[in-house]
């Protein structure tokens, strides 16, 4: 018996984008989404480990990874010490019935045609081949404990018949009913009213006190998280940014993304107003996601290090120009659609006028704004008939030890900062 | 103050198969100039109802009756193309999903052009000229006018729907969850947005929402809605510090956040509003709950200058 019930190592899910019409045939063209890129956690037996994050940071992704219902592009899962990451469907079968998942929705998570007893001891038939008496026995037994009554009735009602507390009660004895290990909970209670909520929560904390299953808490909500995680990892965009006990985390947040999000939190007591401090802009693409750190270009304590790259300016000029003053003082490098980034480039077709003079303008935007993000900026240069911006590669970025806790960031780990730049003419 | 809005004993009643749904059931409430009220609740409790009944949007056959003022007009007493006038000029409306708000085969452009050509006599030119401000004052760049809805993040999305609900400088501008289907920080963002908006147009924001958090932190007013009915209704300090009702102080103690200290739950289930439990409805969930309130329905009664709520024992929990 190891330790950990789930150990994942370097694992990967990538979602090939289907182009479309000939663009599919042109080489170069093999764009994915990085739904996960490289993440490493373990489990502990009988932990609630939480997977934090917002809408289309991998956490949902991962979860069903892990069990296997999505095929890993790379990495490895081991499941109680067995390596599961290629396992083959049939070799797989007899581990499933140690590893349920619990759906954000319950609505969509039954069959509509099945009764809620048929659902329930669905699992027992497909698993442990019992006869259909003893299946029935289980899940009456196990439908009192999740507080769906009078189990007899309830048994022979349909989906449609039932609130959403009660389905998702359902669903959770449907998972339960095999007593297994782990748990994938996902998004357990997003769907369900306030007030009902908590009786949920409470039915899960119960359960694991009774079966001792360890869970992985999937959720956006961190107030939730909190309450109910021994640790949690903050994922964005494919990467888990911090990880560690979840009152450490909570109590001393390190990574700027998870302060940001704690901030965020709307706090339900009106004498606490205030402005907050909020990053920029939205979650970018996952299918180009940014460079370095991915977090940097919505970062209020970014690093000129932290892997500022070609689309940044071009961003930074869109962002600056909605003045139409100063929109119009800089015409002649506008308009943004003129400008062109790949890596660490952006550059700008000079056209018909001169690239010397159009390089001048941008290196006195450049001297003027002082920001990471300018601060990053290696030269800027005519190539031929090209004003080119070109940055300095980032620094290398690691998960590092802070704290009792893993955080990828540079602003952690004694990494030695470079020097402001001159700008190069 | 002045008020912009008046509701008196709003009633909407839709028919289904099964029989009368009593979405709203007799509410009434004034919207005074330059504030913001909230109307907060659980799923199906007639909030999004209220609103839509506000702008006259309600599916046909439904059955309305009370009164409802806007600015002193009775909206009830108007022919339709008055009516059509009003909305989405002097009242505005956001809704929750952009995504399915926003027209497809629309670009940005061509929304605010209709809905600014809708409401006045102006060139297309003038039109395409406010857009571009109002955008920008919203942060999206004049570059992006010639785009598609599916060329936004949700954000942006509901950023435009804003700036397209407030280029006509309404009076009152409705909210109907606006940031429920947007992450943590997108919303806190987008609520920043809102009350800076309503600063600087003095426009009135009525938010209906079922986060308490968000009542928290933008509404001065709040009004606790329950089974179509108003159970509370006070400002924003009075109902978080001291809730009268038994279902306010219930939901307020099971919201979950960064400080709680216990999870806590409402018992029972919100009614079927096909047939509401009698009196007063939340007798069946509360833990308070005598004989007389499964007869009389309660008044409503002004327990403190402005703090009204319905519940026969409303003194005991002064």
């Amino acid at each position: 018996m190891t330790d950990s019930i789930l150990a994942v190592e370097g694992l990967v899910k990538l979602f090939p984008v289907k182009l479309p019409g000939i663009q599919r045939f042109l080489p170069g063209r093999g764009v994915a989404v990085h739904a996960v890129d490289g993440i490493s956690f373990s489990l502990r037996r009988g932990e609630i480990f939480g997977l934090v994050g917002e809408s289309g940071c991998g956490k949902t992704t991962t979860g069903r990874t892990v069990l296997r219902l999505l095929e890993p592009t790379a990495g490895t899962i081991l499941f109680d010490g067995v390596d599961i990451t290629h396992m083959k469907e049939s070799e797989l079968r007899p581990l499933r019935r140690r590893m349920q998942i619990i759906f954000q929705d319950p609505h969509a998570s039954l069959n509509p045609g099945m009764t809620i007893g048929q659902s329930i001891i669905d699992p027992l038939l497909i698993h442990e081949g019992v006869t259909e008496e003893e299946a029935k026995a289980a899940a009456l037994e196990i439908m009192t404990e999740v507080g769906l009554s009078p189990a007899e009735q309830l048994y022979l009602k349909y989906p449609a018949d039932l609130s959403g507390g009660q389905k998702q009660r359902a669903v959770i004895a449907r998972a339960m009913i095999l007593k297994p290990q782990l748990v994938v909970a996902d998004e357990p209670v997003a769907m369900l009213d306030m007030s009902i909520r908590s009786r949920v929560l409470e039915l899960l904390l119960e359960l694991k006190r009774r079966y001792g299953p360890t869970y992985l808490f999937i959720t956006h909500d961190l107030a939730t998280a909190k309450f109910i995680c021994d640790r949690i990892a903050i994922m964005y965009l494919g990467r888990i940014v911090e990880m560690g006990p979840a009152k450490d985390i909570y109590a001393d947040p390190k990574h700027p993304y998870t302060k940001a999000l704690l901030e965020a939190v709307p706090y339900p007591d009106p004498t606490r107003r205030g402005r907050k401090v909020l990053p920029s802009g939205e979650v970018p693409d996952a299918v180009y996601p940014p460079a370095g750190c991915r977090f940097h270009p919505r970062c209020p304590v970014s690093l000129p290090t932290c892997g500022w790259e070609g689309r940044d300016f071009v961003d930074f000029l869109e962002l600056r120009w909605l003045s139409p003053e100063i929109a119009a003082a800089e015409a002649a490098i506008g308009p943004v659609e003129g400008w062109k980034s790949k890596g660490l480039i952006a550059s700008r077709d000079a056209q018909d006028a001169d690239p010397g003079r159009l390089a001048d303008t941008v290196r006195t935007i450049v001297a003027q704004v002082k920001s990471p993000m300018t601060e990053a900026i290696d030269a800027v240069e005519v190539d031929e008939e090209t004003v080119v911006v070109r940055f300095r590669p980032p620094a290398a970025l690691e998960p590092k030890e802070v704290e009792g806790r893993i955080v990828e960031c540079l602003l952690y780990g004694g990494q030695d900062l470079e020097p402001a730049p001159t700008i190069r003419t | 103050m002045e008020e912009v809005l008046e509701a008196e004993g709003l009633r909407v009643h839709y028919t289904t198969r099964r029989g009368f749904v009593k979405a709203v059931d007799g509410v009434s409430f004034r919207v005074y100039e330059g504030e913001t009220l909230g109307i907060v609740g659980e799923t199906g409790c007639g909030k999004s109802t209220l609103g839509k009944a506000i702008l006259s949007i309600l599916p046909p056959r439904t059955k309305v009756e009370g009164a409802l003022r806007f600015q002193g007009q009775d909206m009830g007493s108007l022919r339709p193309d008055k009516l059509r006038e009003i909305r989405g000029k002097d009242i505005a409306l956001i809704f929750q999903d952009p995504m399915t708000r926003l027209d497809p085969l629309f670009t940005v452009e061509d929304h605010f052009v209709e809905t600014i050509r809708a409401h006045e006599h102006v060139s297309k030119a003038e039109a395409i000229v406010r857009a571009v401000k109002a955008l920008a004052s919203m942060g999206i760049p004049e570059s992006r006018m010639k785009h598609y809805p599916h060329e936004f993040s949700g954000g942006m999305r509901q950023r435009i729907m804003i700036a397209m609900s407030v280029v006509m400088n309404p009076k009152l501008l409705i909210a109907d969850e606006p940031t429920t289907s947007l992450d943590v920080i997108v919303e806190a963002q987008i609520l920043e947005i809102l009350a800076d908006l309503r600063r600087a147009y003095k426009m009135s924001l009525l938010l209906i929402t079922h986060n308490l958090g968000i009542v928290a932190e933008v509404c001065d007013r709040v009004a606790v809605m329950y089974a179509g009915k108003f159970v509370e209704l006070g400002g924003v300090r009075d109902v978080f510090r001291q809730p009268i009702h038994p279902y306010t102080q219930g939901l307020l103690h099971s919201v979950i956040h960064l400080e709680s200290k216990e999870l806590y739950s409402i018992a029972g289930h919100p009614p079927d509003l096909v047939d509401p439990p009698p009196a007063c409805r939340f007798h069946p969930r509360c833990p308070h709950a005598k004989e007389i309130c499964h007869i009389e329905e309660p008044a409503w009664v002004e327990f403190r200058p402005g703090h009204f709520a319905a519940c026969h024992f409303g003194k005991d929990f002064l």
